[in-house]
């Protein structure tokens, strides 16, 4: 199966802001091999077929890549006006802009938090200043949901993003915001994130995926690997807000050693297409893994959602949360396991996906599943589709609200419940925002 | 505690037996046209039905084994090795006189009191693909129920059985709904007529008593406008070393208003694959319920279901699913909701025991325009040891407003405490275990008729007793 992509390039840029980028040409040996090799696997392996679990409700006329070309450097002229536009926190710990895979701004760390050991690099430096830790973390879980051959691809064709370095012990307070901007018709873009909380580490990182026109057809293959040490603690949050014709796909994999806590929230709001496929892998006692998501389906979109809940280790805890609202044509698919691995004993372990039907030509597709090879565990999953509820409307125009208005404020009260998950209020007031937003409602 | 539990050693006594085997009729080994030449030729079947079977050999040969989704383990039938038929000569009997001595002998060893087979409506004992009993209560047939084998029903009343037969699963709905409608035999073809309410139920027992026999009964059951019936079927299989395979095909047709209950406690040797597709239509304010229960067999997959057609049809599946060392039960329901205001309820029970697995597998679909429909699905799982397993695999799509659908599952195991607390007041652990497991499922038991409920209690307290110490 050939595609429209014709990457030939390994990473290296010519046009980049400050000091970040290796010269042409300094791309290690063994990651022009490493690309070589996703190159060989991507043109090897068969596109999804009806006949593969992992891609059933899935509209496989949506996974077609051949419209796709490489993305083209932005002139200074165009990434000026994007890196003014990325900026969404008032205090963060440090800012990454990505437009079209090149980096384009930095907002570097703070001296101290430097001189603790925390490294923060473009994904193409690290390769270079550390092969060794670079080597180990890198794509090390491949794609256990499906997007095998998405995932050669965007190690065949990834150039950049963020590689973060927490050490041991030590603590980042304010968020991290990279931003990942997508630019030209049918452009494509492979947004890396690398991130290692060592133990006992405390970091919170927020990935925006934006669309520089928001009409503009384009494609993404991410991917994450978020690894974290024993009692490590992460916050990770993905904004995701490509244009309305864009077709992506999101790996994310998260290790989550003993003791350590995990966190992440997905936000969809963006593409015609979009998958995501998140794995979590609680491998220690006490592990902790938090899974959120809120998706504002509209249109003709589709969002396409795998999870997996992998249960190495007994004694760890994980929790499950995906909302759903449906409107116009949309259509949304979630399909999760919750899989507790022989000997994973004591596992503590929730799935809950909830669907608000707001159209009657909406569709959702729900399959929670459950694998349980061990004992004494406590595993529950729930699935839901309803409308709202006529009492909450009623009760809401009683107070002199109108339907319209009374209707998207129960769908973001429905929504926030995910978002508020998280700690940070700065954090929330912004996610709400561009939920709401989504709506047309002010909040 | 749980450690102690890890050698299961069932007693099978009940159902282990055999009989000298005087097979008038045997197709032989292996399926080719000839097999099936050979059936229709046997039992004198019309040249539509002979045409039938052959176009499903040629869709069951095309057909893949579903191994995307389902267990490897299909792998290991032979189907090479099978016998696709084999019947005994005798023709049905209609009084327990005409009854061979050891096919008695068979309902003797099955602990079935004379007293109670007397108030059975009717009861078809199957025995060998074909039937050599049926003994349809006197008052039954004068309301008109007829009451029959398939070949029977599709030769002698083709006007009401041939419209609906295959058509709620075609052929080529599987693999193995296109293997039994190539070599179908037995079964019962049942027919309701408008407003008559079958008192007692319709009961019918099978058997396996050949080594490498498989069984591929064919049942139809067309409840005419406002009618009711409960038919149940219940099986126990003897011993055998090498696999068996049964794969029956069920279809259940609920007319305006009519009510269906299909009772079915299976509990095959723990050699026999056992992949079952049950399938009913209900028309407007019609109900079907599928009560299930699976104790027996290597691997079962059986995942009854109901479109529910008619406007206000409802539809529901009871499932209880017992896995012991080296079985899986492969079960759940399938609701496809095609009109307005239908509802559907699932409630599914299962218990893993050893190394013994259950799956839950559902399917509910709502689609676009439809008001008012309601769907609830309820799994629970049960996890006796720590080499145990449980799946639950289930797949709801909604289009549009107006409709709920909640899915509920959860998996828990006997809490120690409450074995000690039991065992402190007397009980042996095998008995408090016991107890648990029947607490466990018996708000489901209750759904079954009483006869069947004391038998499966009985059946769980047999598999319990060997999975303790």
């Amino acid at each position: 199966m050939s595609t429209g992509i014709a990457l030939t390039h390994a990473m290296s840029s010519p046009d980049r802001a400050e000091n970040s980028s290796p010269a042409a040409g300094a791309v290690p040996d063994w990651f022009e091999a490493l690309q070589a090799e996703g190159r060989q696997r991507f043109e090897s392996l068969p596109m999804p077929t009806r006949r593969n679990e992992a891609w059933r409700f899935t509209d496989l006329k949506e996974v077609d890549l051949t419209p796709y070309g490489a993305a083209k450097p932005l002139p200074e002229s165009e990434w000026k006006p994007l890196v003014a536009r990325s900026k969404e926190l008032e205090k963060t710990a440090g800012r990454m802009v990505f437009a079209n895979d090149v980096l384009v701004e930095r907002e570097i760390l703070s001296e101290s938090l430097r001189q603790k050991g925390v490294i923060w690099k473009p994904l193409d430096q690290a390769a270079i200043d550390h092969p060794e830790l670079f080597r180990k973390h890198f794509m090390a879980h491949g794609a256990a949901l499906g997007s095998e051959k998405f995932a050669a691809l965007h190690q065949a064709s990834v150039r950049s993003g963020t590689f973060l370095y927490v050490p041991r012990g030590v603590t980042i307070d304010l968020p991290i915001e990279v931003f990942h901007w997508l630019s030209g018709e049918n452009a494509s873009t492979f947004p890396h994130t690398l991130l290692i909380a060592e133990a006992n580490s405390k970091v919170t990182l927020i990935d925006y995926f934006l669309a520089a026109d928001p009409e503009a057809p384009g494609l993404s293959i991410g991917v994450n690997d978020l690894h974290l040490a024993e009692g490590a603690q992460l916050n990770y949050i993905c904004l995701q807000e490509w244009s309305s014709r864009a077709r992506a796909f999101q790996i994310n994999n998260t290790v989550v050693a003993a003791n350590a806590t995990a966190k992440s929230l997905n936000v969809n709001l963006g593409g015609a297409y979009a998958r995501t496929e998140s794995l979590s892998k609680l491998m220690g006692e006490g592990a902790r893994s938090d899974m959120l998501s809120v998706t504002v389906a509209k249109g003709e979109q589709e969002f396409d959602q795998r999870t997996l809940q992998d249960h190495y280790a007994p004694g760890a805890y994980s929790d499950l949360l995906y909302k759903n609202s449906l409107d116009d044509r949309a259509r949304t698919i979630f399909a999760g396991l919750i899989k507790v691995e022989l000997g994973a004993h004591r596992t503590d372990a929730y799935q809950k996906v909830r669907n608000l039907m707001l159209s009657d030509e909406a569709e959702a597709n729900s399959a929670p599943g459950l694998e349980i090879l061990a004992d004494d565990v406590r595993c529950t999953h729930g699935a839901t589709a309803g409308e709202i509820d006529r009492e909450e409307l009623f009760y809401l125009a009683a107070r002199g609200i109108g339907r319209d208005q009374a209707q998207r404020l129960i769908v973001h009260g429905f929504l926030k419940e995910a978002i508020n998950r998280l700690e940070d209020p700065a954090i929330i007031d912004l996610l709400a925002r561009r939920v709401a937003k989504k709506f047309g409602v002010s909040v | 505690m749980a450690e102690a539990i890890t050698q299961l050693d069932i007693d099978r006594s009940v159902g282990d037996f055999s009989y000298p085997e005087q097979h008038a009729y045997d197709a032989g080994i292996g399926l080719t046209k000839d097999t099936i030449h050979y059936i229709c030729d046997v039992k004198g079947e019309a040249d539509w039905i002979r045409e039938f079977r052959l176009k499903a050999l040629e869709t069951f040969e095309k057909k893949e084994l579903p191994t995307h989704w389902a267990t490897e383990d299909l792998k290991a039938i032979n189907f090479d090795k099978i016998r696709y038929y084999l019947a005994n000569a005798q023709r049905s009997n209609k009084s327990w006189e005409d009854v061979p001595e050891d096919v008695k002998q068979t309902f003797e060893r099955l602990g079935i009191p004379e007293q109670e087979r007397k108030f059975l409506a009717g009861v078809e004992a199957q025995f060998d693909s074909e039937s050599v009993y049926s003994n349809i209560k006197k008052a039954v047939g004068e309301q008109g129920v007829i009451f029959v084998g398939s070949t029977e029903g599709l030769m002698q009343h083709p006007e009401i059985f041939r419209k609906w037969f295959g058509k709620i699963i075609p052929t080529g709905d599987n693999k193995f709904s296109a293997l039994n409608s190539a070599v179908f035999s037995g079964g019962s073809f049942i027919y309701i007529p408008p407003g008559v309410k079958v008192k007692h139920p319709l009961q019918a027992y099978f058997r396996i008593n050949a080594e490498n026999f498989g069984q591929f009964e064919r049942t139809l059951i067309i409840a005419d406008e406002g009618s009711e019936v409960m038919y149940m079927e219940g099986c126990t299989a003897p011993k055998f070393d090498t696999a068996t395979l049964h794969s029956a095909v069920v279809e259940l047709v609920a007319l305006k208003g009519a009510k269906i209950q299909y009772v079915t406690v299976q509990n095959w040797s723990s050699n026999v694959f056992n992949l079952v597709t049950k399938r009913a239509i209900a028309h407007e304010e019609a109900e079907v319920r599928w009560i299930d229960c699976n104790i027996g067999s290597r691997l079962t997959m059986k995942y009854p279901g109901v479109v529910l057609k008619g406007r206000k049809a409802r539809g529901e599946v009871i499932s209880i699913a017992l896995a012991s060392n080296g079985q899986h039960q492969d079960t759940g329901a399938k609701m496809i909701h095609a009109a307005d205001e239908t509802t559907s309820n699932i409630v599914s029970k299962s218990i893993s025991v050893g190394s013994g697995r259950s799956s839950y597998r559902g399917l509910v679909h709502v689609p676009r325009h439809l008001k008012n429909c309601k769907n609830n699905t309820e799994c629970d799982a049960l996890l006796i040891n720590p080499t145990s397993r449980t799946d639950t695999y289930p797949a709801i799509t909604v289009r549009g407003t107006g409709n709920t659908t909640q899915h509920e599952a959860s998996v828990s195991q006997v809490s120690a405490e409450q074995i000690f607390y039991m065992q402190q007041r007397g009980l042996s652990e095998a008995e408090a275990m016991s107890l648990s497991v029947n607490g466990f499922v018996n708000d489901l038991v209750r759904e079954f008729p009483m006869e069947y409920s004391v038998e499966l209690k009985r059946l769980i307290d047999l598999e319990m007793e060997g999975s303790v110490g």
